[in-house]
Order: structure tokens, then sequence, then C-alpha cells
């Protein structure tokens, strides 16, 4: 069965290095979500408008590169008292800095479907490197990007002042990207 | 005769006729609810028009647990209600005001029940489960739905002005019971209170 095998991995090799691209990105099957914590009651909220710019190469991982700006103004925080809160200045500061951008500098295969990209994440002029973990899934149509990570809202001065109570609003929010690149 | 309604009561003249009261474990629960009711009552139509701040989010929680507990209580309360069965009450009072009385409790303990609930579904409606005292969080009774939190609001708020209603009348009654008819029926829930024969 060697013959088989190797045929196999040749025919692998050729059908994954074969998924390079710098696809376009399909917003509708895409989602930036996060879950944070008011009294230690979970809500639920979003970023409806992003954009993001994939270049990846399944066959080469690491020449992977991502580079995503999120529109602050756009939130959904779950309530309309809270999407107008959270653009005034102890918060995002939406009218100053109105976006959020992450850029990644390295990409590191962690297994099949999975990677693990670090990057400069910069919210409210502030930058702190990210590592995140990333999974990748073949659909139709084209290849989707996943993952969660923890942020830590007063690393970026997101909430100042009396928001900056820990007791009231959780540091720690949970952020999910659903990132659908087609065309491959 | 169930030996918890069951009180003898002297005043000064001697002898009077015998008082029986609710039991202490149904007056104990029916002033802890009331006292619950309405300081849960003042602090939802406070809270209501602040801005938001780390304290409203405090509030609105405190307010939430303290709608739990009146559930817990008063379904606590029930049950013992139909275990127990109250003091009757005076041979004086009409027949059509015992069935008014029987009407307005039953109608006061739907509401009692209908009120936290409907806050539960405005809350789940909203998107915000409720996380009792922070810690156990309640299912989702219904999924994240604009028009239905909506419509919850005036639901709640209406029921709030119905229970209002009844327990202004409540009260009313009990004082009229005390102060005019000078009959048993305040007593019997109010330790240490003497009719005013």
């Amino acid at each position: 069965m060697t013959f088989a095998r190797i045929a196999l991995l040749f025919l692998t090799i050729v059908l994954t290095s074969s998924a390079a691209f710098a696809g376009t990105v399909d917003y509708k099957k895409s989602r930036i979500g996060f879950t944070f914590r008011q009294m230690n009651v979970p809500v639920e909220g979003g970023f409806p408008q992003f954009t993001a710019n994939i270049v990846f190469d399944s066959g080469k991982p690491d020449a992977g590169k991502a580079e995503i700006e999120v529109d602050l103004g756009s939130i959904d925080t779950g309530s309309t008292d809270g999407d107008t809160e959270v653009k005034r200045k102890p918060w995002f500061n939406v009218e100053s800095f109105p976006k959020a951008t992450f850029v990644s500098t390295s990409v590191k295969p962690l297994g099949p479907d999975r990677l693990q990209v670090s990057g400069t994440l910069t919210i409210k002029g502030r930058s702190r490197e990210l590592t995140v973990p990333v999974t990748t899934k073949r659909e139709a149509g084209g290849t989707v990007f996943e993952g969660t990570f923890p942020l830590l809202r007063l690393q970026y001065a997101i909430g100042e002042g009396p928001w900056s109570d820990t007791e009231t609003v959780a540091d720690d929010v949970q952020v999910r990207f659903r990132i659908f690149v087609a065309g491959t | 005769m169930p030996e918890h309604a069951l009180e003898s009561h002297r005043s000064h003249g001697g002898h009077r006729a015998r008082l029986r009261r609710y039991s202490g474990v149904a007056i104990a629960l029916h002033w802890l609810v009331a006292v619950l009711i309405l300081g849960s009552f003042v602090v939802g139509t406070y809270m209501v028009n602040l801005d938001l701040s780390p304290w409203k989010l405090k509030v609105y929680s405190w307010h939430k647990w303290t709608g739990v507990t009146i559930f817990l209580l008063v379904a606590v309360r029930l049950a013992w209600r139909v275990t127990h069965r109250p003091p009757d009450l005076p041979a004086t009072i009409p027949e059509w005001q015992r069935h008014a009385a029987a009407i307005a409790h039953t109608i006061l303990y739907l509401l009692m029940l209908a009120v936290p609930l409907s806050g539960w579904v405005m809350s789940s409606a909203g998107g915000f489960p409720v996380v009792y005292f922070g810690v156990f969080q309640l299912p989702h009774i219904v999924a994240k739905d604009k028009e239905l939190f909506e419509l919850m609001k005036s639901v709640h708020f209406a029921l709030n002005k119905a229970l209002l209603a009844v327990v202004v009348l409540h009260v009313a009654a009990a004082v009229k019971h005390h102060y005019v008819d000078r009959d048993d029926v305040l007593a019997r829930m109010v330790p240490y209170l003497k009719p005013r024969r």
C-alpha cells in the first residue's frame, strides 16, 4: 500500500497548496461579536461593520496575514442605552477614535486547521500585542476563520472614571470572530 | 382547630372573645413580602429615570434580585396558605364582603406572582438574563426580541399599577375594619395588636 500512501500524500499536498489566496471576505457570513458581564450578567453584543484583509495559503501558513479594521461606531451592546453610552468619551470615544485595528505580525500553524495568530490590537490609541488561536474550516464556497479571545477592556481604557469599576462591568470581555473568506 | 391559629386575648375589661391570629409563619411572610414589594416598587419607579451609570446597573440588579425573592416567598406563602386554614373572619362581616375579600386576596396572589414573572420575561426579551444575587443565572424564558421587550415594559408597568390599586384597597379595608368596624380583621395579621373594641 506504500504507493497508494505516497499518491495520497502527493494529492494532499497538491490540493492544499492550491488553496493559496487573498480572498474576498463575505461579510454576510462573517461576524465579530462579544460577551461582556455587567453585575455578572452576560450580555451579548457585536460590531456589524468591519473590514478584513486576509491572506492565507494553507501550504504556507506562516506567510499568512490578517488586517482587521472595526468600525466602533457600529457597536451593538444589546441595548439602545448602552449603544449611546459606549460611544462616549469614557468608553470608546468614537469621535476621536472611530476605528479599532488588528494587524497580524506572525501566523504559526498549531496543527491541522489550527493557527496561532499574533499581532497588534489598537483601540482608543492604545496598542497591545495579542495572540489569538484561530481555527480554519472549509465550507462551501470558502474558508471560515474562527476564534475567541479574552480582551481586558481596561488595558485599552474602555470604560474610564466610574466605569472602570470592574465590580459593575467586568474587565474581561470575550471577543468572538468568524471571518468567511470566499473563493477558495 | 389548628393550634397555630389560636391565641387568646385579654384586654382591660377582663375576658374577651378569643382572637384568632394567622400563624407566625403566615404573619412573618406577609410582612416580609409587604416590605419587599413596597421597596421594590419604590426602587423600580426611581431606577427607570436614572441615566446609565454603574449605580443604575447595580440598582437594576438589586431590583431583579428582590423580584426573584418576592416570587419565591410568594410561592412559599401560597403553599402555606393552601395547607393552613386562615383564622375565620369575624361573624359580623356580611357575605358579600367575604366574597370581595376572597376575590381581592386571589388577585393579590396572582399579581404578586405575575409582576416578578413579567419582569423576568422583560429582562429576558431585552437580552439581559437575570443572575440571582450575581451567582445563579436564571434560564432564558424567552429569546431576545425587541418588540416583546417593549411590550413587556408596558405589561410590567400595567401589572404594577394593578397591584398598587389592589394593595391600596387591601390596606384601606384593613384600616376600615380596625378603626371603623373595630373588629379582629387587622389584628389577625399584626402581632400584639388589639382590636379597638
